[in-house]
């Protein structure tokens, strides 16, 4: 069961990976991009890594992936030319991307049982949670890096405001 | 039974589709795409060491991976608009002042 799911995630995974890189259009880039993030998360899942799934989607398919699309939509890089009416190859295009998201979502709802709390990393670690788990190292072990990414974050949203505000003439 | 090697090869795989996203687009923004794609890869890499050892440790750096690619990517992309401005296009062809 696992290896079946792990070939389909892989697969999806890697074919819209593909179509990140070779499509021509930077909008079905983006597109695609949302649905390997998204495989990758599921991908997260199967590994027992549950938060980083969810920050994986949170993050990247959510924020990370909006700003680019932001990005684009702000440059208005192509003239957008689109069909009049949507052809019928478009509808079938659709339904079996619809297909793969249920494919893709499978995993999450397969693995979704509410009172399983040991289940993560098993063998290795005993009864902590996998949650409980990376916050215990991030605030005893890693508290200093975790204080220097803060201050990075910082540096990055300055540096956005400064380099993305208009230049007085 | 699906083994680390596996998720390596996965990993390996999707890191070379974002190089070569990052050698032959010319599109800047898909340029960054594709950096994120690479990091992404890394990752993937990451958590599987982590289950396959049985340590959080690399669930802890993927975390921070995380937040140096966010970073990345605000900067990144602030840049871009800031040259479509100043050059009205991103194709790198055009924006090639510092190369030698």
């Amino acid at each position: 069961m696992e290896t079946i799911l792990f070939y389909v995630l892989a697969a999806v995974t890697l074919l819209s990976a593909v179509c990140v890189v070779f499509l021509r259009r930077p909008l079905h880039n983006v597109l695609f991009m949302i649905l390997t993030m998204i495989g990758l998360a599921t991908l997260f899942i199967l590994l027992h890594a549950e938060f980083l799934a969810m920050v994986q989607i949170i993050v990247y398919a959510g924020a990370v992936m909006v700003l680019f699309l932001f990005v684009i939509m702000l440059l208005n890089l192509e003239e957008i030319s689109l069909p009049k009416e949507p052809r019928p190859l478009r509808w079938g295009f659709g339904v079996i991307l619809a297909l793969a998201l249920v494919v893709v979502l499978f995993p999450i709802f397969s693995h979704f049982t509410p009172s399983v709390m040991g289940k993560s990393l098993p063998g290795a670690v005993g009864n902590v949670s996998n949650i409980e788990l990376i916050g215990t190292e991030l605030f005893t072990t890693y508290l200093l890096p975790f204080e220097v990414a803060s201050i990075l974050l910082l540096a990055a949203i300055i540096g956005t405001v400064i380099i993305g505000r208009k230049l007085k003439d | 039974m699906v083994t680390l090697e596996h998720y390596l090869v996965l990993s390996a795989l999707l890191f070379s589709l974002g190089m070569v996203g990052v050698m032959f687009r010319r599109n800047l923004i898909v340029i960054l795409m594709s950096l994120e794609l690479m990091l992404n890869a890394v990752n993937l890499s990451f958590v599987a060491f982590s289950r396959y050892l049985g340590s959080i440790e690399g669930q802890i750096f993927v975390l921070f991976v995380m937040v140096v690619a966010a970073a990345e990517v605000a900067v990144g992309l602030a840049i871009a608009v800031a040259v479509f401005r100043q050059r009205g296009t991103i194709n790198i062809n055009d924006i090639s002042l510092l190369k030698w």
